[in-house]
């Protein structure tokens, strides 16, 4: 029963995201990407991981995708004709293929992925104060880097949208 | 689960759902009398039924209270002609109604309306799945609501609705995140240190039980989470996405009939559900009065049930004729008024509203 | 020049703005439980219409109750938006007025037509049609919107007259000479 669900949600979750690649119309897209969303948060609530989910939900497809609409329609982007694939387009997304492909093998082959039936209920995210707790202390030098990373990031907007001053 | 226990739960759920559909369709007549009385109106008093209308007293009573208004409103939605026009994207024009319907009653789920005894006087809570993190869930379920609303003025493919979608996909984002702040002193509250982490709706409920309300003792958390729920709820004064005096009618300028009425529905649906979390929240949930339950008054068994969920209903109307109540007293705000609200007011407010709640938490809970 | 009204700058407590929606909710409660309902329920209560009142037009007859249309035709003439259709015939042979003055053998107004001008009313030399006070006029088909002489003379009524022409007239033709 519960691999069959798995099934169900990994296929559709998947074929979402495809449909996001390759839709052309971007409401389409984003629409496909809260499919994409909700679809992975039915792959954590099988993991018993309700919070991850809860959070996948609320912040993903509640609040990111509603700005990317947002942005999509005030900028009234058109249906997106087919352009050449340029060969530099070509060469970088080989290469993102290529260093995913690493990454999910790296990941899948090492040990500490293995053989987690025993560990689940306690695994992290599966209870919020097991949430809570890894993500100060475990993973805290994780959650600072990419805190900051964000950080920079809304900085660098800024700076950008700043209206300059020409006189 | 068993599959006993999977019918259990599908019968529950149906039979919520259908309340709630009841108490909508109520809402919408008791909004409409509201206004009228306010505004120096009589509001509907028409519509009757045979033979319970022809009842002396009682029946002409009811015919002016407008009680069988609902049937002959919900009648109309269902046979007026439904026009799609020419130019919209046909499937997102069909689904946005649908799609903001759905949260609505999907939230219901993890709302829990009261409680009773049973035999062996265990204290069985009535609620449809106690989530360990309800509150989130409710959030996130609700917040997938405002896609009704933004497609349907995508989709329209016409000028008002369009800016009415776009008002509320920004009017969303602004508000969740003050609202999401406010909340969290009362689960700072709830978890004490050396408890395991709760966000159950059932567990505020529990905690307020012969204890003050958090409405008392938390104010600043209670007034900013309404003004969020007013907000979030798309209800005046910030129906930016509908403002009838702007844009028409905003998202749904170019809907009827049915599809329109499912809109209508999930407004007051929201609300319902709007009205429901404050109370849990802030109002004390099903307990009578502060520090007092229902145990307290001598109240066991299935009649404490009747009563909490009682108990309950009437804090949700009495929030829902708040909710009109505010309609009518306060005009729309402006578009900017709105976003400056809530990022250089309410966000700073509720934050702040955070660090001394967490102040106030730390030296009451000191040992 | 425009006239610019200085706003009073608000105190602390109105700038909290929560006060004021206090003050508010408290006007508008009380309007709710003490305000007198201002609103009429039409169809069993009627507005009360001024004298004057520029409503359907209709033919009325003089307290004698005689038609006083003389079917000179000259509303149906005048008539901008052509509501008034007249057949003129002769007053019947055994009427006490027979042979005095003619009188309308039809009389329709189409009153999806009429757009109550009142030039009707103006340009009779006799008086004998007039803009009352109805004022809701409602039909299923066109043709009931359609108001002929039975109609016409119903809704009229009558009304005062001071000179009482006809018999004058009915005089003058008796008895020869003018009565001018
Ligand atoms: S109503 Fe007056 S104007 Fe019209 S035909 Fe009769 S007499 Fe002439
Ligand atoms: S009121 Fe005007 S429009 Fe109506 S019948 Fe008289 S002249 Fe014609």
């Amino acid at each position: 029963m519960t691999d069959l669900f798995f099934y169900i949600f990994a296929a559709i979750t998947l074929a979402c995201a495809f449909a996001v690649v390759f839709s052309r119309n971007p409401v389409n897209a984003a629409m496909f990407l809260i499919l994409t969303f909700l679809g992975m948060a039915s792959l954590f609530v099988m993991l018993e991981a309700y919070f991850l989910a809860v959070i996948q939900v609320l912040v993903y497809a509640g609040a990111v995708v509603v700005l990317f609409l947002f942005i999509i329609m005030l900028l009234d982007v058109k249906e997106e004709s087919k352009a050449k694939l340029k060969p530099l387009t070509l060469v970088a997304s080989v290469i993102g293929f290529a260093i995913l492909l690493v990454g999910v093998v790296g990941i899948t082959s090492s040990d500490n992925i293995k053989a987690t039936t025993e560990t689940l209920p306690e695994a992290a995210g599966a209870t919020l104060k097991n949430f809570g707790y890894e993500l100060f202390t475990t993973y805290q030098l994780p959650m600072q880097v990419t805190g900051f990373l964000l950080l920079v990031a809304m900085i660098g907007v800024i700076v950008l949208s700043k209206r300059v001053k020409t006189d | 689960m068993e599959l006993s226990d999977i019918a259990i739960k599908s019968i529950y759920a149906v039979i919520v759902v259908s309340v709630l559909m009841g108490f909508c369709s109520y809402a919408v007549l008791a909004e409409r009398k509201i206004s009228s009385w306010i505004q120096g109106r009589v509001g509907p008093n028409r519509t009757s039924l045979p033979f319970i209308s022809s009842i002396p007293y009682i029946g002409r009573f009811l015919t002016r209270l407008g009680v069988f208004q609902p049937i002959a409103d919900g009648a109309k939605f269902l046979f007026k002609e439904d026009i799609t026009p020419a130019h919209v994207n046909k499937l997102y024009f069909t689904l946005a109604p649908i799609l903001s319907l759905i949260p609505a009653l999907t939230t219901v789920v993890v709302v829990p309306f009261g409680y009773y005894e049973n035999a062996a006087g265990e204290v069985v809570t009535l609620v449809l799945t106690d989530l360990n993190v309800a509150i989130l869930f409710l959030f996130a379920v609700s917040s997938l609501g405002v896609y009704g609303i933004v497609l349907a003025g995508w989709s329209s493919n016409s000028k008002y609705p369009f800016l009415g979608g776009i008002r509320a996909s920004a009017q969303m984002i602004s508000y969740e995140l003050a609202m999401g702040i406010s909340v969290l002193p009362v689960f700072m509250w709830l978890n004490a240190p050396g408890t395991a982490g709760t966000l159950s709706l059932v567990d505020v409920v529990n905690s307020q039980g012969g204890a003050l309300w958090y409405a008392m003792w938390m104010p600043g958390s209670f007034l900013i989470f309404v003004v969020c729920i007013f907000a979030e709820t798309n209800r005046l004064p910030f129906d930016m996405a509908e403002s009838e005096t702007e844009l028409v009618s905003g998202f749904h300028t170019e809907y009827s009939s049915f599809k329109f009425g499912l809109f209508f529905v999930g407004e007051y649906a929201h609300m319902l559900v709007g009205s429901a979390i404050v109370a849990i929240l802030f109002l004390g949930g099903w307990h009578p009065l502060p520090f007092m339950t229902w145990a307290d008054f001598g109240v066991h068994g299935l009649l404490a049930g009747v009563l909490s969920v009682g108990t309950l209903i009437g804090k949700l109307c009495g929030f829902m004729f708040f909710f009109m109540w505010i309609r009518w007293t306060l005009p729309r705000f402006r578009y900017d008024q709105v976003m400056k609200l809530g990022w250089q007011m309410l966000l700073p407010a509720s934050i702040a509203n955070l660090v001394l709640y967490t102040f106030i938490i730390y030296f009451l809970e000191r040992p | 020049m425009a006239i610019v009204v200085k706003r009073k700058p608000l105190n602390l407590l109105e700038k909290l703005y929560i006060p004021e929606i206090a003050r508010g909710l408290a006007v508008t409660f009380r309007r709710m439980l003490f305000g007198e309902t201002v609103t009429l329920e039409y169809p069993e209560q009627r507005p009360p219409i001024p004298a004057g009142y520029r409503g359907v037009p209709t033919l009325v007859r003089d307290p004698e109750g005689r038609e006083k249309c003389v079917s000179c035709q000259l509303c149906e003439f005048v008539c901008p938006p052509k509501a008034i259709r007249i057949t003129p015939g002769e007053i019947p042979e055994d009427s006490e007025y027979a042979h005095v003055e003619k009188g309308p053998k039809e009389f329709d107004i189409d009153m999806l037509r009429c757009i109550y001008c009142g030039m009707c009313q103006e340009v009779c030399p006799e008086e004998a049609i007039w803009l009352q006070n109805q004022y809701s006029m409602s039909g299923y088909s066109r043709a009931e919107m359609v108001n002929d002489k039975t109609k016409l003379y119903e809704l009229g009524g009558t009304l005062p007259d001071e000179h009482f022409k006809w018999n004058k007239k009915k005089e003058a033709a008796e008895h020869g000479g003018g009565h001018h």
